[in-house]
């Protein structure tokens, strides 16, 4: 009985769960796995039109003889790389109509008019004619014929699928592609935005856990970078940091901070004299970190929030019957209890900004020292129109993050265990 | 009273009062007001002198005649300084001091002599900096891309500074840009593809996610613990990896440029997550109703309409409200995707408005207010679902 129960369930929850895992697996996982076959191979972004034979068909009367009906099909091979096998023509007639001098590739079966014109080159252009007559001595409807599509179906090579593999865009990724630089500045990105939003993370929670009149409303504000839509924000921001008629500029000018205009998303380096020292600001990638930072925290906000709150508060009042100070409850209480959060916070921040694409492309593009990896994906793939390049980039975005969640599993696996 | 607090005191509190008072000054340069300083000596140096004044004069004096004696002090000092303002900047200006009277009010020279009152202090004043602070840094852009929006170019270009809004013309002149923006560019249309696009994302996310969620939750079958765990890892997958090849698969399918294909990739993006969410909450359900409805012969189907989703209303709602936002905000597949002005969502629309350099800004952040505020009002709305919603699958990016 119980058996037959179990049994039930198993397919019930399979039933179940099927059609979630079928939608999962088509459109993330397997494309994940074709963007390793695609990387091998030398693909461009017009490569991936299939080939399709076309035809265009115009019907004209013959000036002297009213019976009789010239029909013209425009063919072509639709593509310009690749041929066509076994193109097949297919074209019905109406009733009362009969073909002469039919081509010989041609053949009529039951009104309807088969060809079979073989193999067609790339860019193949044929004018395919067919004279008409009626059978019935009956006027010939010119309207009837022109609405009558014809069916045309061909073989070709997808250049998807078949086997020719090359290491050529890996090797390309690696030595043509300032890949170091690309690496560096994705890495730059990615750790002082991170880094960034934890500790803006810390403060606000911090903040917010305390009590005060508007309180709910804070919490609220504070979430609204992270649930507005990233393109209205971005252009704000690129409003607002405009180097002649935006906001900011104007206004360090006007309160004398600055004297020339900063092109803050424009200028790769900003150098700063430091005590007769001359350091160099990567300033654009600067900016687009503060505003990763500016709209990225208030996640963290809600995590480490979400924490603060769970904390006893005989934790703070034993400290407090201790004589301990704010900034020694905060370092040994407050902290403690929050490096787990912290430490997931890190982990998940570390990985989808690894992989940012729309503030930065929207931002700046990739321009002024902001090209990124994933920039470089959609660069590679639809700026240069290489969609073998671009596969082979986000394979190596693929593998350096695998890398880091196997090292970093390792690292945090040890200390728990430690611990 | 030890020193060192009374130092920490004054300092941190009169750069409170610098603070507030130049997020004021620049709110007020904003309304095209010429203000060209900060006067930063100056109002250090009357904060402090406040400050210290406040431990003067102690409790000898009620604390409402004192903050208003303060503030009239400050405020009249201040209008000397600045000379020819109108008359508001001076009532702001005043109500500001009026605050941080009341503010510094409780601390006394007792206050000041206990342990760890300096650190005390500090941190009661980065409290209220970081407030005001915080405020400004994240209120200010969204200000801007309203304000803007209600401007004309050449007005922003005669004088920058200026972002006060002419009342007095009339009601079109005003919303001029949206008209704009909904008669010739066409956003209407986008706001219903956007909203199809998002609702149905919600609608198909949860058909899928609900009965999946349900199994995995509660039945036992082969491989249950691996597809759980998989959701997780799924969902940190990057977007940007899956973007080439679902271009490329789409382009042979022909299914760019249609809302539907859209459809399909916002739901398999946004279902490991559903599917996570609402398998904890199922889980919270209690067993025994279930074994009830066995008993009454419900099969599995009856069991998850009328059982399960009665009971997870406010799971089921988190979720969907998740997804929409998601939905509604995404950008990337909507830029891949769609390159025919006809089948733009809103975000996509945007953009595609700002790679015309003629494109007027305040056109731009038309579009841009009205992309945002359906996301805001539903999220200040709903804040209660959407935080639990952040909260239990916050990794999206």
């Amino acid at each position: 009985m119980s058996d037959i129960l179990s049994k039930i369930e198993k397919r019930t929850a399979y039933i179940l769960i099927l059609p979630a895992v079928f939608l999962v697996f088509s459109i993330i996982l397997f494309p994940i796995f074709a963007n390793v076959w695609i990387s091998f191979k030398e693909v461009g972004l017009k490569d991936i039109r299939i080939p399709e034979p076309r035809a265009k068909k115009i019907v004209k009367s013959i000036k002297d003889n009213p019976d009789q009906l010239k029909v013209i099909y425009k063919l072509r091979n639709s593509s310009l790389i690749l041929e066509i096998r076994d193109v097949k023509f297919q074209d019905k007639l109406p009733k009362n109509v009969k073909p002469i001098n039919l081509d010989e590739r041609c053949r009529v079966k039951s009104n309807k008019i088969y060809c079979e014109f073989g193999n067609w080159e790339a860019k193949y252009r044929e004018n395919f004619q067919i004279l008409l007559k009626s059978s019935d001595g009956k006027q010939l409807n010119k309207k009837e014929l022109k609405t009558i599509k014809p069916k045309l179906t061909g073989k070709s090579d997808n250049i998807l699928l078949n086997t020719n593999f090359t290491l050529k865009n890996f090797k390309k990724v690696f030595f043509q592609n300032e890949f170091f630089d690309l690496l560096s500045t994705t890495f730059y990105y990615t750790f002082f935005g991170t880094i960034g939003s934890i500790i803006f993370g810390i403060l606000t929670a911090q903040l917010v856990n305390q009590k005060f009149f508007g309180r709910t409303f804070m919490r609220s504000v504070l979430l609204f970078p992270y649930v507005g839509p990233v393109v209205a924000l971005a252009y704000t921001w690129e409003l607002l940091l405009d180097p002649y008629s935006g906001t900011l500029n104007n206004l360090l000018i006007n309160f004398q901070v600055i004297q020339e205009p900063l092109n803050l998303l424009g200028q790769k380096y900003l150098t700063i004299n430091f005590f007769g020292f001359d350091l160099k600001l990567r300033l654009a990638l600067t900016t687009v970190i503060i505003f990763e930072i500016w709209r990225y925290f208030p996640l963290a906000f809600l995590f480490i929030l979400a924490r603060l709150q769970a904390v006893p508060k005989e934790l703070y009042e034993a400290a407090e019957v201790d004589g301990a100070g704010p900034l020694q409850k905060f370092i040994n209480i407050t902290l403690p209890q929050i490096t787990a959060v912290i430490s997931i916070l890190f982990m998940i921040r570390f990985i989808w900004n690894f992989n940012k694409f729309e503030d930065i492309f929207l931002l700046t593009g990739g321009a002024s020292g902001t090209r990124t990896l994933p920039i470089n994906v959609y660069e590679q793939g639809f700026t240069i129109s290489d969609i073998g390049m671009g596969s082979a980039v986000s394979i190596v975005i693929v593998a350096l993050l695998l890398i880091f969640m196997f090292v970093y599993f390792k690292l945090i696996g040890k200390r728990a265990d430690e611990n | 009273m030890k020193t060192k607090s009374l130092i920490y005191y004054s300092l941190i509190s009169s750069i409170f009062l610098f603070s507030l008072v130049s997020i004021w000054k620049i709110l007020v340069t904003l309304q095209g007001v010429e203000l060209k300083n900060f006067n930063f000596v100056i109002i250090i140096t009357l904060g402090i002198a406040i400050s210290l004044l406040n431990l003067i004069i102690g409790e000898k004096l009620n604390y409402l005649i004192k903050s208003t004696l303060f503030a009239l002090i400050f405020t009249f000092v201040d209008g000397y300084i600045v000379q020819a303002m109108p008359i508001w900047y001076n009532i702001g200006i005043f109500a500001i001091l009026i605050f941080f009277s009341l503010k510094i009010n409780k601390y006394n020279q007792k206050y000041l002599a206990s342990e760890h009152s300096s650190q005390i202090v500090v941190f009661d004043f980065l409290t209220l900096f970081g407030i005001v602070l915080f405020s400004f840094v994240i209120l200010f852009p969204f200000y801007m891309m309203l304000i803007t929006s209600f401007k004309t170019q050449a007005a922003l270009l005669i004088n920058p500074l200026d972002f006060s809004i002419n009342f007095n013309q009339d009601f079109k002149e005003l919303f001029k840009s949206y008209f704009v923006i909904f008669d010739t560019y066409n956003f209407g249309r986008y706001i219903l593809i956007s909203t199809f696009v998002s609702v149905g994302t919600v609608i198909v996310t949860l058909i899928f996610a609900i009965p999946a969620a349900y199994a995995v939750a509660r039945l036992n079958f082969f491989g249950k613990n691996f597809l759980s765990t998989s959701i997780l890892i799924i969902y940190m997958f990057p977007a940007i990896v899956l973007v080439i090849p679902l271009y490329t698969v789409f382009s042979q399918l022909g299914l760019r440029n249609s809302v539907g294909g859209l459809l399909i990739v916002y739901t398999a993006t946004t279902l490991p997550v559903a599917i996570y969410m609402l398998q904890g909450y199922f889980r919270s359900i209690p067993k025994e109703l279930e074994e009830a409805a066995i008993m009454d012969k419900l099969n599995w189907f009856g069991i998850i309409i009328k059982i399960i989703l009665p009971l997870s209303i406010p799971a089921i709602s988190s979720v969907a409200l998740y997804v929409f936002m998601i939905a509604w905000n995404e950008f990337l597949f909507s830029l891949m995707f769609l390159d025919n002005p006809n089948s733009f969502t809103l975000s996509r629309a945007i953009q595609y408005l700002s790679g015309d350099a003629e494109t007027p800004r305040q056109y731009l952040m038309a579009g841009s207010v009205v992309v945002t505020i359906p996301v805001l009002l539903i999220f200040v709305y709903f804040e209660k679902y959407l935080v639990s919603g952040l909260t239990a699958g916050s990794v999206k990016g």
